[in-house]
């Protein structure tokens, strides 16, 4: 029977919608995590969509660990204006003066101290009860397992071995004071379907996601930008290679890809022959097994 | 290709959302992970890293071990088992897939349950050297309590059995016995090994006396029926939105029906009616709204409408109660206690809820009913609730989002339970008909229908058919007149397309129109039973509900509902009026089997498959019907 069907893609929106809609009906101060990459562009769009033609009901809050690529803090603040979003930018303040970086303490402590304390300090600063986030299960292995609700204690944790049960799209928002939900309203997206809809919506992001030739050096085969506070080893030269970023985060701890698609098209073309998995690219998944769960369970995203 | 055609074929793609369950080290994991191996949906990096893993942790030797693909919470990858729902997302040109790998452990059924709520295809997994297990019993029972309508029971690991037909026979058949006490609509057998890789994407070799098609070619091709209503507008609020004073709006998600901007509204538990002013989304407004769509509703009066309120069509209103029964799946190490209050979630309502009674718990391996007086962790059984504040819902058989909901424990605010509103039971209220004004008496004959009966020699009875537009109705109804009337029975036909010709001219064809079209033919044919009249309608009538009503007007002994069934590409072959290419392109609106959808009955009279009997046999059979229920002597 034809007709009253929805598209895999509005079906996606619809859900998103819905859960945001639950969670600010539900808790008393949201926030939306804001790290300015593709999926963040799309989960404040849908945002924008729940709660049209009001205002966001709740700030974007941006944990900066200072290391962010310069596009990406010059697409943030002109992305928030545009959208006259209230964004909050936070960070641990102490480790960053402590001149804290991944060259010398490692990915995992660095990871630990600017982006998991940075966060869980100001979830706690802010009081918020429930934080939305753009991570979506087919990132990552310990990510597919996680609930639209993530339950975390009053230190931020997450277990994994004893989470509520959840059924349809009755979503439990219960919680004792001080302790918070981590919310995936982006849960059952895909890589492709983001890219779908940005293209369907035409939703700006940061440019770095499209190739052009930028100077780069090759090291234990990822492409490492040569920017900020990046430390050149001996025989290192940068040269100029056409790469984009499939996914974005800290520049030390981002490679990029080869690539010449500097359109949405051929982005898209691109992803949809890809042989590697996005997150390749993410030096701190990488640190050894189980690495993303554990720091999940510490209070990471 | 380009972009617009992928996108266009992007959005043709249908979506198919299964489970794998069964128990423990019946293979599920591995057998998502072959499926995704074979289908070559593995990225190359974590391929490798599956390798390595394989060797370092693996229980296949130096052979991958494709359960740590899945597998991928520390706890589950040293203890070898799954403990909760892995969500995998792959597509193939033919259709999209969302796999909840679903673990098999008693201990954690309520996780099953979760990846099973939103499933519409369960894949039960039997390990072919044990056979059907209580935890295989466990999981159909629950994915049919959950109504997924389609089952692959997927006989695994047959290289252990020397792939053995023998012992594939025999476990089918007894997973048949065991199945006929379900209500799954289709059942679907696959002897395969996935560490092997056999009949998951290529047909086994080892296997020849296997017809069947492999399991990957199996799941893109299955038919899956929509297990979406819209017949019944149900819009749960969610949400008031208030833009400065010039907008209020109503956020929420269909849940069933669909929604125009003018229909009449009732807001429900109060009662109060408005109409819609107009529909919003980002993009603007729009014309209709149906599920699973997100929207935001104006209405055209200023009336009190909160979160927790249900706008409903007037005409087709929920049960709106503070006590029902549902079946329950207990989820909590704490068993249940009917002393304590809890808290109920349900569409966007929150309210306490007490259980008055555990009317029986299920015994999973016989689907038995047996006396209890608690449920404990990952029991079944049918209890009565009460709660504090009215809710408005249907059966979850007939709306699945607003027949069912969740009990929250209020000290821990864990889930403790999932429930499916049942239908409801003999002894309570009916639906509330609209009363009929007290100051208007029944006049009563002083001739009785029993007289006319007499006189007439027969029986007067109403026989309803009903079938999509060209499915013979028309043609059946006029040889079963002409058959009776040559026997001397004083018998006539009551047309639908007749009917629009004069009583109900006035009428079009939204689902309220048709409503209103259906309770005049029932009417017309009450009065003419009251006269010892045999009436034969020949309605498409295309929503239960509707026909319901037809049957409370006639009265039930009286009405006998014949289900005229053909497949609609018949249907359209007959069609000589071009009433389908019209419907298709557009030309006609709200066409029933096009644009507009037709409920078969759920349990007709009598069903007469039009396409293969004849038109003196289809004949017969009502006159079977008839002489068999006592009016035709």
């Amino acid at each position: 029977m034809s007709g009253y069907h929805l598209s895999h893609l509005d079906e996606l929106e619809a859900e998103a919608i819905h859960i945001m809609r639950e969670v600010v009906s539900e808790f008393e101060n949201p926030v939306m995590l804001y790290s300015v990459g593709k999926d963040s562009s799309v989960m404040v769009r849908l945002a924008r969509k729940a709660f049209a033609p009001g205002k966001l009901p709740f700030p974007l809050l941006h944990v900066d660990t200072g290391f962010k690529f310069e596009e990406m803090y010059a697409f943030r603040d002109k992305f928030v204006k545009d959208i006259d979003a209230n964004l909050i930018v936070e960070g641990n303040e102490k480790a960053k003066a402590d001149g804290a970086n991944p060259f010398d303490l490692g990915t995992s402590q660095c990871c630990a101290l600017l982006k998991t304390k940075g966060l869980l300090d100001a979830l706690k600063e802010g009081k918020y009860d429930a934080a939305f986030g753009g991570a979506r299960r087919d990132e990552e292995k310990s990510r597919a397992k996680e609930r639209v609700y993530s339950f975390r204690d009053k230190f931020g944790h997450w277990d994994p071995k004893n989470q509520r049960p959840e059924l349809w799209n009755l979503y439990n928002g219960q919680h004792n004071k001080g302790e918070n939900i981590r919310v995936f309203p982006l849960s059952n997206w895909t890589e492709l379907d983001i890219w779908l809809y940005i293209y369907k919506e035409q939703i700006p992001i940061v440019p770095m996601y499209f190739a052009k030739k930028r100077p780069m050096i090759v090291r234990d085969e990822q492409l490492i930008p040569v920017e900020g506070p990046m430390r050149l080893k001996e025989g290192e030269e940068p040269e100029m290679i056409s790469c984009r970023f499939r996914t974005l985060g800290c520049s030390p701890c981002t490679g990029a890809i080869r690539s010449e698609a500097d359109t949405l098209e051929k982005v898209i073309e691109e992803i949809m022959t890809a042989r590697q998995s996005e997150r390749i690219t993410r030096i701190i998944d990488h640190d050894r097994d189980g690495s993303m769960e554990l720091k999940k369970r510490e209070g990471y995203f | 290709m380009g972009i617009k055609e992928l996108l266009r074929e992007n959005e043709n793609k249908d979506l198919l959302r299964l489970l794998t369950c069964g128990s423990v080290d019946d293979g599920k994991s591995t057998m998502i992970g072959r499926l995704l191996h074979d289908s070559k949906q593995i990225y190359d990096d974590h391929l490798s890293t599956l390798e390595k893993d394989s060797k370092k942790v693996g229980s296949a030797g130096e052979a991958i071990d494709f359960s740590l693909l899945l597998d991928g919470l520390k706890a589950e990858r040293e203890q070898g088992i799954t403990i909760d729902v892995a969500y995998r997302y792959f597509s193939t040109p033919k259709r999209k897939f969302i796999i909840a790998d679903c673990p098999g452990h008693a201990q954690y059924t309520r996780n099953m349950a979760t990846g099973a709520s939103t499933a519409n295809l369960a894949v039960v997994l039997i390990d072919a050297r044990h056979g059907v297990v209580e935890q295989t019993k466990r999981h159909s029972f629950i994915a049919s309590l959950l109504d997924i309508g389609h089952i692959v029971v997927a006989i695994n690991k047959m290289d252990l059995v020397d792939y053995s037909q023998e012992v594939y026979d025999k476990i089918r058949s007894e997973y048949e016995d065991f199945a006929s006490r379900l209500e799954v609509r289709n059942i679907h057998f696959i002897p395969m090994s996935a560490l092997m890789g056999d009949n998951i994407v290529e047909q086994s070799p080892n296997m020849p006396w296997f017809m069947g098609t492999p399991l990957l070619e199996y799941l893109q091709t299955v038919h899956i029926a929509s297990d979406r209503n819209l017949i019944d507008m149900r819009f749960p609020v969610q949400y008031v939105l208030r833009q400065d004073m010039s907008f209020r709006g109503f956020c929420g998600t269909v849940a069933s029906g669909i929604l125009r901007p003018g229909s009449e509204v009732s807001v429900l538990p109060s009662g109060k009616r408005t109409k819609i002013k107009s529909i919003h989304t980002f993009e603007g407004m729009v014309d209709e709204a149906y599920p699973p769509m997100a929207v935001t509703v104006a209405t055209e009066d200023e009336v009190d409408i909160s979160r927790g309120d249900m706008l409903v069509a007037p005409n087709n209103s929920p049960r709106v109660s503070q006590s029902f029964d549902a079946a329950v799946v207990w989820m909590s190490e704490e068993p249940l206690d009917t002393e304590r209050h809890y808290r109920i979630k349900h569409c966007s309502t929150h309210a306490q809820a007490e259980v008055t009674n555990v009317v029986y718990r299920f015994n999973v391996n016989t689907i038995g009913r047996e006396e209890a007086d608690s449920l404990t962790l990952n029991e079944i059984g049918r209890l009565r609730i009460d709660t504090s504040r009215p809710l408005a819902f249907d059966p979850y058989r007939r709306n699945r989002a607003t027949g069912n909901f969740i009990l929250i424990d209020p000290l821990s605010n864990a889930t403790v339970a999932a429930g499916l509103i049942l239908d409801r039971t003999s002894d309570e209220d009916q639906i509330q008909q609209p009363k009929v004004s007290t100051n208007i008496r029944q006049q009563v004959s002083p001739v009785s229908l029993e007289e006319r009966e007499a006189r007439l020699g027969q029986k007067s009875a109403t026989i309803w058919l009903t079938g999509l537009p060209k499915s013979g109705k028309s043609t059946i109804a006029n040889g079963l007149e002409r058959h009776l009337f040559d026997q001397n029975r004083m018998v006539h036909v009551l047309d639908g397309e007749n009917l629009r010709h004069g009583l109900s001219e006035n009428l079009g064809f939204t689902a309220l129109d048709r409503s209103e079209h259906i309770r005049r033919a029932a009417s017309v044919a009450k009065m003419c039973n009251d006269l010892g009249l045999i009436t034969v309608v020949a309605l498409v009538s295309p929503y239960e509900t509707d026909r319901c009503h037809a049957r409370t007007i006639v009265g039930a002994e009286k009405f006998f509902e014949v289900h005229i069934d053909a497949p609609i590409e018949v249907c359209e072959e007959r069609d000589t009026d071009g009433l389908y290419v019209a419907a298709k392109s557009g030309e006609i609106e709200r066409f029933t089997g096009v644009t507009a959808p037709y409920e078969p009955p759920v349990n007709p009279d009598l069903k007469i498959d039009s396409k293969e009997t004849p038109i003196d046999l289809a004949v017969q059979k009502i006159v079977d019907l008839l002489s068999g229920r006592g009016i035709l002597g």
